[in-house]
């Protein structure tokens, strides 16, 4: 019998969870800038975080997922991203839709049941939040066509969770993504959980980024409590993609720190010790302690920083609160391009409807 | 006898079954370990193990077609679908399998499986969460459809399902989950399926619904009571096949009919059934049926979803319509 095909899954890490770095960082970590700016985004995403579920809780917005636990694989991606390309994301991508110009009263609008927040005044491709699982990975394999059909030199990122990996979808979209060579990055975000099911009953594979292997196409894991390597990695992914050197599966290895969203309690189904262990590995600190390290970040900063995140996120806070509800009828209005005749009675019955209640 | 709510109801069924009946299984995504986003299959795994309260990967067209087989072989499987909206990926395996099995093989194989899933509106969910595509399934020939509307009939009607040798889908009104609790008794006595049920008796107008809105329906009855019109309210409950009977029978009785869905109105079932009550009740009718529904648009998020969803003030404008009809 002769040897066909061996594979090996490489897995980066660059910021142990000490701060330390396990080798020199790639050049273009020197100057200590992207790094700073990489902090600060993942401290106000974070600060977003809390503050939507605290929206939550008091009935401001409706189910919200967290991205504790999710910051350097958010922001990472966020910053590898280049204006031009497409982003395709899931539910757990704020810091990704922030850095592509998804505001913080637009995800709020979202979260809060306001259609209007996929309107994304400032970022006119990106797809909007998928909710039915691993959809999103078909319509990315779709955008890469079209961009490969037109030979543009731009890549698209499409992201998922561990959970995602197991639905037709996701292995359809890799399959065409190696069969036809697209300018596509896959990005899954492992946080151990699908809601309740872990990692293990997910799938029987060591990585999920060997699931690349079968469709030809290269898989890399990185540790994603590690901005450097997320960056660096999807860096690297989204140029080759870019540059028609075609697609590539990126794992990123966190955990979810917090619930599944605000409607689940996770204390039911994973232990305290589980929970503790995580938080030693979590993002932020680890880059803190790195910046640290390097005399780039001291305690005066981190005031400063954590007051600037404070005052942003209070604004977007008070522009959400000061949005009026949309018009009912707003729900005829973009379901085709013009309301055809058939549908005019019931636009007319909800819109007197609507008057009516208004009189009350 | 205990009081329950109806999620409570559905989960005592299925620990009834799955002591009945040791070909059962329950499956699907988080079922077990946390007993179900909706705590529908709460403590199940726990009593009867892992290997029958089966934890699956997300993914639903396996999650549908690996029951398929399952029940070919004379297992007995429940899968739940974690949201209604989720189960199109489903839909090639139940529509070109799970309905045709039977049919297929003339007999020699067959799918005694049921689908549960949680539909409807009102729980100011996420997209997806919310909507009601029951006409979708009703449309497949070789389908059952069955929607309880009470924990008593929830408890009956599932256990009537699960031993129904044919494909059952079973949905479940989220929106009263919790909303109302009653006695259940879990003496493992099943309700007939392509069963209605009259849970008041009226002669001014049949006032027809299914799932959550046999709340707002009972709501309106209640007023219209006060205006001295006396509803008869019917739970369709099986929505395919229909007992068309009852409703014919209501209905030449009354000369007057209200369909209420949360479901959009083009195509709903209740469409259908008032193409039945034309066909059969021509004569009898003192005004044409009327349908209270969800308009024909995208279910909208949370923020106006009460707008779309038929109230019981849209109930009554309908009723007052009907009962006022040439005069
Ligand atoms: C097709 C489909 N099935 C089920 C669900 C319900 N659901 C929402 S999130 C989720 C778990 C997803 O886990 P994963 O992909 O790991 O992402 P994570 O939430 O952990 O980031 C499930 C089952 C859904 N949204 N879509
Ligand atoms: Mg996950």
């Amino acid at each position: 019998m002769k040897q066909k095909y061996e594979f090996s899954v490489q897995s980066h890490r660059f910021i142990n969870s000490a701060g330390k770095a396990l080798m020199p960082l790639p050049a273009r970590y020197a100057d200590l800038q992207l790094l700073e700016q990489a902090y600060e985004q993942m401290v106000l995403i974070r600060t977003f975080d809390q503050k939507a579920i605290a929206l939550q809780r008091t009935g401001k917005i409706g189910t919200y997922p967290s991205v504790l636990g999710h910051e350097a694989i958010n922001i990472g991606a966020g910053l590898a991203l280049h204006q031009e390309d497409v982003f395709a994301p899931y539910y757990r991508d704020l810091g990704i839709q922030y850095l592509r110009g998804v505001s913080f009263v637009e995800q709020l609008m979202y979260w809060g049941g306001d259609e209007r927040g996929s309107c994304y005044a400032k970022q006119p491709e990106d797809l909007p939040i998928c909710v039915p699982i691993a959809t999103q990975f078909c319509h990315a394999a779709g955008v890469a066509s079209a961009i490969k059909f037109r030979q543009q030199a731009r890549a698209v990122l499409v992201s998922g969770g561990d959970g995602s990996t197991s639905k037709g979808d996701f292995l359809e979209s890799l399959n065409l993504a190696g069969a036809w060579q697209l300018p596509l990055v896959f990005l899954v975000s492992n946080n151990q959980w699908a809601i309740s099911t872990p990692r293990y009953l997910q799938c029987h594979a060591e990585t999920l980024a060997q699931k690349a292997i079968g469709a030809g196409i290269p898989g890399v894991q990185v540790d994603g409590n590690d901005f450097v390597a997320v960056h660096d990695t999807l860096t690297d992914a989204l140029t080759r993609a870019r540059t028609g050197h075609g697609p590539t599966l990126v794992e990123a290895v966190t955990y979810r720190l917090g619930d599944h969203t605000t409607a689940d309690d996770a204390s039911r189904y994973r232990s305290q010790e589980d929970l503790k262990k995580a938080w030693e590995e979590e993002p932020i600190k680890r880059l803190r302690l790195y910046l640290s390290s390097q005399n780039a970040w001291d305690e005066k900063r981190e005031q400063a920083l954590l007051q600037r995140c404070k005052v942003t996120v209070e604004k977007a806070v008070a522009d959400y609160a000061a949005i009026e509800p949309d018009v009912p009828t707003a729900m005829f209005d973009h379901l085709f391009a013009t309301l055809p005749e058939d549908l005019h009675d019931q636009y007319e019955e909800l819109r007197r409807q609507t008057q009516e209640a208004s009189h009350d | 006898m205990t009081n329950m709510t109806m999620v409570e109801a559905i989960n005592l069924a299925m620990a009834h079954e799955l002591n009945a009946d040791p070909d059962l299984l329950v499956m699907g995504e988080d079922v077990g370990m946390n007993g179900g986003v909706f705590r529908a299959t709460v403590d199940l795994r726990k009593e009867f193990g892992r290997t029958r309260v089966i934890d699956t990967p997300l993914a639903e067209t396996m999650i549908v077609g690996t029951a398929i087989g399952m029940a070919t072989q004379g297992l007995h499987p429940v899968a739940e679908i974690q949201f209604m909206g989720f189960v199109y990926p489903a839909m090639e395996q139940l529509i070109c399998h799970a309905a045709r099995m039977r049919n297929r093989t003339r007999g020699r194989l067959s799918c005694p499986l049921v689908i549960r899933a949680p539909f409807g509106g009102g729980i100011h969910a996420p997209e997806h969460h919310s909507e009601s595509t029951e006409a979708l399934f009703a449309h497949i020939p070789g389908l059952r459809v069955v929607i309880p509307s009470s924990p008593l009939r929830a408890y009956r009607l599932l256990l009537a399902a699960i031993r129904n040798p044919d494909p059952v889908i079973f949905l479940e009104p989220k929106r009263i989950y919790r909303a109302v609790s009653q006695p259940v008794d879990d003496n493992g006595e099943a309700l007939p399926l392509d069963t209605c049920f009259t849970l008041r008796e009226g002669s001014d107008l049949t006032l027809i619904s299914w799932g959550a809105m046999v709340q707002e329906t009972l709501k309106a009855a209640d007023h219209l009571k006060q205006q001295n019109v006396h509803c008869e309210v019917i739970d369709v409950a099986t929505v395919s096949p229909l007992d068309r009977r009852t409703l014919i029978a209501s209905v030449c009785k009354t000369g007057r009919a209200v369909i209420v869905h949360e479901a959009p109105r083009h195509c709903g079932v209740g469409a259908e059934i008032a193409a039945t009550l034309q066909e059969h009740c021509l004569l009898d009718l003192k005004a044409p049926v009327k349908r209270v529904t969800g308009y024909d648009t995208i279910m909208p998020y949370l923020r106006q979803e009460l707008r779309y969803m038929p109230s019981v003030e849209r109930i009554l404008s309908a009723a007052n319509e009907v009962i006022n009809f040439g005069s």
